[in-house]
């Protein structure tokens, strides 16, 4: 299935690019990560990330759909 | 986009962000403003970028500030925070709060700024004086 990953600061950096149209077999939020960290080389590993879909914060756990748009959140230094 | 919980590219207008949480029924108005130090951690700093998802950014800055209605008793809070390129001095951040009473304005102030730097997707990286630069996600 496609759907769209979004990448912010340093995960940004090492992907090279704010955003991408993904093809995917992954079941879960999770199982993409790993696809998506070996891609890229991505040194964070998915227990210090959030992941939100569209606007709400979600588990890793959750099952992946068509059309999703994922973020993936690395750990937060704003204020 | 809703001031009380907004993302913005510009200089954030502290004094107006006061007239709009202000009220006849708030005794006392707190407002914390984070600015760009000039160091951390040991190192010289020279300057900030910020980095947010704004649409997530904003609806967890709404959902931080319904939770701080919830929690004390006030009249009415805001919290506006800037992305792009800051120099040091400029503001990044500024929560403001208006209650009844000083005891409330000061804990909630403190709550938000609290919430907001734990939760709130928004990432700055560090530039230092060699040209180097390295976003922080301690």
């Amino acid at each position: 299935m496609r759907v769209e990953l979004l990448y912010f600061a340093q995960l940004r950096e090492q992907a090279g690019r704010e955003r991408e149209p993904v093809d995917t077999d992954a079941a879960t939020l999770a199982e993409l990560y790993a696809e998506i960290a070996a891609r890229h080389g991505f040194d964070l590993p998915r227990e210090r990330l959030r992941v939100a879909v569209g606007d709400a914060f979600c588990d890793w756990s959750q099952p992946l759909c068509a059309g999703d748009e994922v973020a993936l959140i690395p750990p937060v230094s704003g204020g | 986009m809703n001031p009380r919980c907004a993302i913005v590219d510009e200089a954030i207008d502290a004094d107006a962000l006061r007239r709009l949480v202000g009220g006849d029924a708030a005794g006392a108005y707190v407002a914390f403003e984070g600015r760009v130090r000039d160091h951390h951690q040991g190192r010289s700093v020279t300057g900030l970028d910020y980095q947010a998802h704004r649409t997530l950014a904003e609806r967890e800055l709404a959902t931080i500030l319904a939770e701080l209605h919830e929690r004390f008793a006030i009249v009415d809070a805001a919290c506006q925070h800037r992305v792009g390129a800051l120099g040091v001095g400029e503001v990044a951040v500024v929560c403001a709060v208006a209650a009844a009473h000083r005891e409330a304005a000061f804990a909630a102030c403190r709550h938000l700024i609290d919430e907001v730097k734990r939760r709130v997707p928004i990432w700055k990286r560090e530039h230092y004086p060699d040209a180097g630069a390295r976003w922080i996600h301690d």
